[in-house]
């Protein structure tokens, strides 16, 4: 029993929070701007990266340089969005998708371009868990999920309490209502970018401290994402949270062996997640929380 | 013949051969994006399960892996083409009721279980080791004659696909499937059952990748899942029908045939410089590709060669022949 939690269900919560702070961006852009973000894995990868450069070469911990990494992810949320979305948008074209595909390669190659294609770790070396009981937890856990559970409710005041969060939720539910209120779309947009890029540049420092800065660590992300975002329903905030804790703790428990076996084989762990998302595509595309459906 | 002048030409004739086989996955996806609207992400899934499917079906007998069944190669592209569309009936049924961008969510999936397939099930596809001496027809000749007996396959199946395409397309079934991409409620309204018709086209559309994976497999005798980068394949596919023009058959095959040839004398170029370069080179062209991409879709979006919107022969003869009646 003990086990299980020091070795399934902690590390699934971590997991979980990080799949959280990528969907909640990823379900609103669905929700608000109307296309599957297939660039948000990688718009991820480019925030854990801002964060380690901006960590090694001021020399500071890793937590200091996510105001940093927030802004230099959001800059770039935003001029990727005026370069290559906005002029789709405008027209309505449906190719917003393949943009956005395109766009995910076009970042992992000036990552590797600029940082090269090695893994990368924000402190080398193994400090020794916190030992409370038979309960062990590392270091870096405790503060990923302090720092996630403290960058949630950030988010919720912002939703809540101000014009611009009001809004976006307006936008997200009712879209059509949201405009004829008076609501201006594209500050709207503007915003959902800028948050999504936040919560992105968050997700990236905690999972490049939980394990490697490399190319491809956001590109693996984006399949438990969707399943996160979709399990919550699309256009749901707090759904999205929810969904990435149980995509991150279904991974993890999955992999659980009971009486020798696991219920699905470690070497086949990513597939939870694509299973997760199919299921809900199946039996209830609205998700958990009643979201949109395209 | 000059060695050099002989080194050039054989160079051609891979460039067209690899080209072919890019032609064939992207008529392809003509058939799932031109003609219907469909996002297909998960092209290099297609693509594998074809190659796959063929290989073991036809290589010969080693001990790590199921193989040595020693079927003919026809037989193995045919089984490439049916066991791709299979996974493709079972992915549409779930995802194709859905608003688009969920099948691109799903497919990019497909890719992801299959690439984990490929790695794990060593005793289908003997793991990261792959698959070796796969028989490539005509590799009895005497070079050159092997290159270009291979090189008209390739354009005997691009010929095939291309005919029964435009046929497709010329007939009610393609104009039912262009209706359901520009209108489909319309489609729906006018009695067509537009879940089916999307999913034949997704079905049709991933045995043809199925069908060029096999081609492919033939042609490099040796697979592994190193051969298969999802996200490039499927993004080199994606930019080549775009920029020879999505919904035209002749532009789903001048697109792959112009992006290959710039694509790898681009990488013979850079294979020149100095090696600390050769990889900085690598993520540029990459980089360059994608940005290739987005200027088509804004500034082009119709391709090279633009959909034709004349309207089939049938349509021709009611409109404009002598014995038109006047629409209502």
């Amino acid at each position: 029993m003990i086990e299980l939690i020091n070795f399934y269900l902690i590390p699934g919560i971590v997991l979980g929070c990080i799949y959280a702070l990528g969907a909640i961006g990823l379900s609103l852009v669905f929700g608000i701007l109307r296309f599957a973000h297939f660039a948000h894995g990688d718009l991820l990868t480019l925030g854990a990266y801002f964060a380690l450069a901006v960590a090694t070469t001021l020399a500071v911990p890793a937590l200091w340089a996510l105001p940093f990494a927030i802004a230099a992810t959001a800059a770039a949320a935003l001029l990727l969005d005026r370069l290559f979305y906005q002029p789709l948008r405008a027209r309505h074209s449906v190719a917003t998708v393949i943009a956005s595909f395109g766009v995910a390669l076009m970042i992992r190659s000036v990552v590797q371009l600029i940082w090269g294609p090695q893994d990368r770790v924000f402190e080398s070396g193994i400090r020794p868990p916190l030992i409370i009981g038979d309960f062990r937890f590392a270091e870096r856990h405790i503060y990923i999920v302090a720092a996630a559970a403290a960058i949630i409710t950030l988010l919720h005041v912002f939703l809540t309490r101000t014009r611009a969060g009001k809004a976006m939720r307006a936008m997200s539910d009712e879209p059509s209502l949201a405009r004829v209120s008076g609501i201006n779309t594209e500050r709207v947009v503007a915003w959902t970018w800028i948050l999504a890029a936040a919560l992105l540049a968050a997700g990236g420092l905690f999972l490049g401290i939980d394990t490697q800065v490399k190319p491809q660590m956001g590109f693996n992300l984006i399949l438990p994402m969707f399943a996160a975002a979709i399990l919550g329903g699309i256009g749901k905030p707090y759904g999205a949270i929810a969904g990435g804790l149980v995509v991150g703790l279904a991974e993890e428990l999955a992999t659980v062996p009971i009486g020798g076996t696991a219920l699905v084989p470690p070497s086949y762990k990513s597939a939870v997640a694509f299973v997760i998302l199919v299921a809900m595509l199946l039996w209830r595309p609205t998700g958990l929380f009643r979201g949109r459906v395209f | 013949m000059s060695p050099e002048l002989y080194g050039l030409m054989m160079y051609a004739v891979g460039l067209l051969t690899l080209g072919g086989i890019y032609a064939i996955v992207s008529l392809g996806l003509n058939v799932q994006w031109g003609y219907t609207g469909l996002f297909n992400l998960g092209i290099a899934g297609f693509f594998a399960i074809g190659a796959y499917a063929s290989a073991i079906l036809t290589a010969p007998e080693v001990s790590s892996h199921i193989a040595g069944l020693r079927l003919p190669v026809v037989l193995g592209l045919v089984v490439a083409a049916a066991a791709s569309g299979i996974v493709a009936y079972a992915i549409g049924r779930l995802t194709l009721r859905l608003q688009s961008d969920y099948l691109a969510i799903a497919t990019i999936g497909v890719g992801e279980i299959l690439r984990l397939i490929l790695k794990n099930e060593a005793w289908l596809t003997n793991g990261a080791l792959g698959i070796s001496a796969i028989p490539r027809p005509f590799e009895g000749l005497p070079p050159p004659w092997d290159q270009f007996a291979f090189l008209a396959v390739v354009a005997l199946v691009i010929a095939l696909i291309y005919v029964l395409l435009e046929r497709a397309r010329l007939a009610p079934w393609g104009r039912v499937m262009r209706a359901i991409r520009d209108n489909e409620t319309a489609a729906r309204a006018a009695g067509k059952d537009t879940m089916r018709f999307r999913l034949e086209a997704f079905v049709l559309g991933s045995m043809i990748m199925g069908l060029g994976g096999g081609v492919y497999a033939h042609y490099v005798k040796f697979i592994s899942p190193e051969a298969f980068e999802p996200m490039m394949t499927t993004f080199i596919v994606w930019v080549m029908l775009v920029a020879g023009g999505s919904g035209n058959n002749r532009g789903a095959i001048v697109g792959p045939l112009l992006v290959w040839t710039i694509w790898s004398v681009t990488e013979f170029a850079t294979l020149r410089l100095p090696p600390e370069w050769t990889t900085q080179a690598a993520y540029l062209r990459i980089f360059l590709i994608g940005l290739a991409l987005q200027i088509i879709l804004q500034k082009a979006p119709r391709g090279l060669l633009p959909e034709p919107t004349v309207l089939s022969s049938v349509d021709k003869e009611k409109t404009a022949g002598p014995r038109a009646r006047p629409s209502r």
